[in-house]
């Protein structure tokens, strides 16, 4: 009768949304992405100092801004990883033909800020990196097809994303952004090895990146120098990498203490791509460590967790992600301790800019909403009886 | 719709008896129910027959073969998800440990980095390196010829200037070369880079210090220092700068031994261990002194002068007048003559007609042949006729004469006959074996290029004149380097400036006369210095064997020789008893006019020059004087 009257009790029919996203999240991973934009946020304290007074900013202009961005780029991620991996491809397959057409129509509308490439949209307040937000949803399309493609009558995937990486890579070449290529090319190359690639395929696609890495370092100056920059024995302590050289050895294992720092005066990209030459130098080789650890965790606790994933999509996606997500913070690392060219590539999280801080949000809003804890089939294997 | 052989049942949970049919029987063996039958390739094995019978049979059982087909494909698919999941554990394994790898790398190469020592800025250029190191060039005694000196140069980076103007303005004012206002210009103009002097003395760098322009900057850079100024300076040759960058400049060498080992100069490993050279600075010195003396003196304008060690070909010292100072080289000659230029080495570039001191090789070569021997009487009938050219002796010497004094007597007739009897062909393979008819392949760059000039077709008119020195050029190195064989015992010689080390001596040359014969063309040199036309050439304690030449000059235009412009020249060997040094004098256009009549002859010119040099570095080369220990003692007639 109460129930006539007052209509019944409304019961859910499945589990909470929050509770069931704290349940099945990766908690870690949110903890170290936490812990990695808290050190953005204080190097850039130090680090961008410079150049706002440079700019005639307040020197907390660009820290302002990170938390600004970071506050986006975060909810972004919180918000993506309650998404069911349905909806994930589903908005990373829109996402990408936005990010493609963004990227290919660069060359006409695009800037280049006097940096030498044409990367960057003006949008007045801000300016958009379309290549830094292609990366994920590209990287989560390519896993669709190729996942799709390993049921019988699929499509053929790998050949079709393979096409489509080379477009991607020869529209990232001509900006010029041969670090992003590399970051498109190696995640494809990620992807379809896991998706289980020849052997002889990949030793052929690595030297096929040799050859087109040779030919780019003969046809574009922008390349060469770099290569040469590198190559050179002798690093010349006048240039980038032998400031950020020269910062990690005046560090040491404690660092010269917080604000002490020299090399953020020195190096332009100071809070961009030479990040962790600051971290070294102001803190030392300890906080540098804490640093690579932290993105090892999140690669170590994604990849346990792919490895047990059924759904070949996900499992694809998932892989991809966190192989864009590593790679380019090895990059950035490495370029700083010169076991790598240089190469204009941020530190995801810690380096400042609003593109990266974004299309980092989104990269591991994904990777988090993928790897989400889900069933596994595992008792339907049980039942199956002696299948495998 | 595709049909498969082998239909289970669609799903585990539902097993449905699908009736086996029997055919092959390793099929089944292979395959019980509830399993996919799987081909090496992946995919179930396909027979056409079966499925028919499978759908046949779901017909006669009143069911849907197409839930059939489709839990077929379900059931292989999920068998490929199977697979590919335990091929992908193995690679995300894999993967993992190489993102592992990676981030290790990394950490240990920070921790590497952080626990070294940082390192003070140095000035060095990635990828374009410019390298400055030069080697020293030493004498034989290691004293020093040319070295570096640290120095800067001065550069403008008008963007960084405060008073553009004013800067303009004070460096005019302490480099009286600049112009104020074409600084001004380049200052205030859009260009970001201006170099303004290449290198600076420290008086002027602390000046231009002084006028507090941050824009102004200075370079390091390494800038050749030649001591002791036109010392040798043809053979040092000279430097200037290659690749200049901010933080240093190349030093390329431009002339001479400087250019011609260019290389081993430059060569980093080798940047510690001078270049040590065959030249003695202090006889270099004292032979440049006497060589400049004699030509005030005979009024030349010019000389050339080669002190060789007759056994070895290390050049002692080697001069050409006038000369000019490496350090500040000036700048070649744009129109004119080449040769009038001091930067031209007459020892070494200059070619000319040397004339008579050719004579000795023709009597050489006729006594090696063994044609003649020294007292041979020799037609000196004057003139000698050869179709329309009559050659004649300076005076009518008679009949004839012995091949000593056609020599001591210098008889052009006499040499002419010789060289008939010799014959052209042998005449141009001795010359060749001398080196007197290709480049001297000496160390430096200039030497190539001197290559003797004489005419191609060798007629019999050619053999003749040749024989005593015209119709053939060449240089007073090239007669030096032939000098030697006649003088040494009868080995070639290859003139070098560099000295070789005592665990790798010289290689003797290819025997080209034979000791006896070098003996007696010696003793008949030895004769011209003691009756003939180098009288001169007589020096207390060092017996001189040598000859005189004196050549006309050929007109410029060709065609005839000046009548008053002469080429003297006295190509010797000393001590005469057993020489060790080869010398060659030559003076361009000598007059000695202390005499009723201008005397330009090489016995009145070259000779007493040579006699100086001789008196002058024969002791700074450690030989002793003869000391006639014969002369009666007692009385001493003397004169003056």
């Amino acid at each position: 009768m109460t129930e006539m009257v007052y209509g019944t009790v409304r019961t859910r029919t499945g589990e909470p949304i929050l509770p069931r996203w704290w349940r099945t999240v990766d908690r870690w991973t949110i903890v170290c992405i936490f812990a990695l934009f808290g050190i953005g946020l204080l190097l850039g304290l130090a680090a961008s100092a410079p150049l706002a007074e440079k700019h005639s900013f307040a020197p907390t202009h660009y820290v302002e801004r990170q938390a600004l961005f970071g506050a986006m780029g975060l909810t972004a991620m919180i918000l993506l990883s309650m998404l069911p991996p349905e909806a994930i491809r589903r908005l990373a397959t829109l996402g990408f033909v936005a990010a493609f057409v963004a990227l290919a129509l660069l060359p006409i509308f695009g800037q280049d800020f006097g940096k030498g490439a044409t990367r960057w949209y003006s949008l007045g307040f801000a300016t958009l990196q379309p290549s830094e937000f292609l990366k994920p949803v590209y990287v989560v399309f390519c896993a669709w097809l190729i996942a799709a493609s390993s049921e019988v009558s699929g499509p053929p995937g790998k050949t079709v994303t393979l096409a489509l990486t080379g477009v991607v890579v020869g529209l990232l070449a001509i900006q010029p952004d041969f670090g992003q290529s590399a970051l498109i090319l190696f995640s494809w190359g990620v992807m379809y090895f896991v998706a289980g690639a020849p052997m002889f395929f990949l030793i052929a696609l690595a030297f096929a990146v040799l050859g087109a890495g040779m030919l780019a370092y003969n046809s574009s100056e922008h390349f060469a120098r770099r290569i040469d920059g590198f190559l050179s024995t002798e690093v010349d302590p006048t240039t980038q990498l032998g400031y950020a050289a020269n910062a990690i050895r005046e560090g040491g294992f404690l660092g010269v203490g917080i604000g002490e720092g020299a090399v953020k005066w020195s190096l332009p990209d100071a809070h961009t791509d030479f990040i962790i030459a600051v971290a070294a130098e102001e803190f030392g080789l300890l906080l540098v460590l804490v640093i690579i650890g932290l993105y090892f965790t999140v690669v170590f606790r994604s990849l346990a967790r792919l490895i047990v994933e059924r759904d070949p999509f996900v499992r694809l996606a998932g892989c991809g992600l966190v192989s864009i997500f590593a790679v380019q913070a090895m990059i950035n690392m490495g370029v700083a301790v010169r076991l790598l060219p240089a190469k204009g590539m941020t530190l995801p999280f810690v380096s400042y800019g609003g593109s990266s801080l974004l299309a980092g949000g989104i990269t591991l809003g994904m990777l988090l909403a993928l790897t989400q804890k889900r069933p596994q089939g595992a008792i339907r294997d049980a039942f199956r009886g002696g299948a495998l | 719709m595709t049909f498969w052989r082998r239909a289970t049942p669609p799903r585990e949970a539902t097993p449905h008896p699908v009736p086996v049919e029997q055919p092959v029987p390793h099929e089944l063996g292979a395959a019980p129910h509830g399993q996919e039958e799987i081909g090496k390739d992946g995919e179930p094995r396909r027979t056409p027959l079966r499925p028919l019978a499978q759908i046949l049979w779901a017909r006669n059982e009143g069911q849907n073969p197409d839930g059939i087909a489709q839990a077929n494909l379900t059931k292989r698919n999920a068998a490929i998800a199977d697979r590919s999941r335990t091929r992908a554990q193995g690679r995300l394994f894999m993967l993992g440990i190489g993102f592992f790898c990676a981030f290790s790398m990394i950490g240990l190469r920070m921790g590497h980095l952080a626990a070294s020592d940082p390192v003070a800025p140095r000035a060095s250029f990635s990828g374009a390196n410019i390298d400055s190191t030069r080697a020293d060039i030493v004498d034989r005694h290691g004293r020093l010829l040319a070295t570096n000196l640290p120095t800067h140069s001065l550069y403008a980076q008008p963007h960084h200037m405060i008073e553009p103007e004013k800067a303009a303005a004070a460096l005019a004012e302490i480099f009286p070369d600049l112009n104020a206002a074409k600084l001004k210009e380049q200052f205030t103009g859009a260009r970001k880079f201006v170099w303004i002097k290449r290198t600076l003395s420290p008086e002027q760098m602390q000046a231009v210090h002084d006028i507090g322009e941050p824009g102004l900057l200075f370079g390091p850079r390494e800038m050749r220092l030649y001591p002791n100024g036109a010392l040798a300076a043809h053979i040092l040759g000279g430097t200037s700068f290659g690749a200049e960058g901010v933080h240093s400049a190349e030093v390329i060498g431009i002339a001479g031994i400087e250019k011609a080992l260019d290389a081993r100069l430059r060569d980093p490993a080798q940047a510690g261990d001078p270049l040590r050279l065959s030249l003695d600075l202090t006889v270099q010195s004292t032979f440049e002194q006497v060589l400049h003396g004699g030509m005030v003196l005979m009024n030349a304008k010019g000389a050339a002068g080669v002190l060789m060690d007759a056994h070895t070909g290390e050049i002692v010292a080697m001069a050409s007048l006038p000369d000019f100072d490496p350090n500040d080289r000036p700048a070649a000659l744009t129109s004119g003559d080449a040769s009038d230029s001091p930067l031209f080495n007459r020892a070494v570039q200059g070619l000319y007609e040397l004339g008579s001191t050719f004579k000795p090789f023709a009597a050489a070569q006729a006594l090696e042949l063994g044609l003649v021997n020294a007292q041979t009487p020799i037609d000196t009938t004057s003139p000698l006729v050869w179709g329309k050219f009559k050659i004649r002796d300076f005076r009518n010497y008679g009949p004839s004469l012995s091949l000593t004094d056609v020599i001591v007597k210098s008889s052009n007739t006499g040499t002419a006959r010789l060289a008939r009897d010799i014959g052209g062909v042998r005449q141009r393979a001795f010359l060749d074996a001398l080196g007197l008819l290709d480049p001297v392949p000496i160390e430096l760059v200039e030497a190539g290029s001197a290559r003797p000039q004489f005419a191609e077709r060798w007629s019999e008119i050619h053999t003749f004149t040749i024989s005593y020195g015209h119709g053939i050029s060449s240089s007073p190195l090239h007669l030096a380097a032939a000098y030697a064989p006649l003088v040494n015992g009868g080995h070639k010689v290859t003139p070098t400036l560099v000295q070789r080390s005592r665990a790798a001596p010289i290689p003797a040359g290819a025997q080209v006369l034979r000791p006896e014969v070098s003996r007696a063309v010696t003793d008949m040199m030895a004769q011209v210095v003691e009756r003939g036309t180098a009288r001169f050439a007589q020096v207390e304690g060092y017996p001189v064997a040598g000859k005189t030449g004196t050549a006309e000059k050929p007109l410029s235009r060709g065609g005839g020789y000046h009548e008053d412009k002469v080429i003297a020249s006295f190509a010797a060997g000393f001590p005469a008893d057993d020489v060790r040094y080869v010398l060659v004098v030559a003076l361009d256009e000598p007059v000695e006019t202390s005499g009723e009549e201008p005397r330009r002859t090489a016995g009145w010119t070259a000779v007493p020059v040579a006699a100086e040099i001789v008196r002058r570095t024969a002791p700074l080369m450690g030989l002793l004087p003869e000391i006639d220990v014969e002369a009666p003692p007692g009385l001493i007639r003397t004169s003056n």
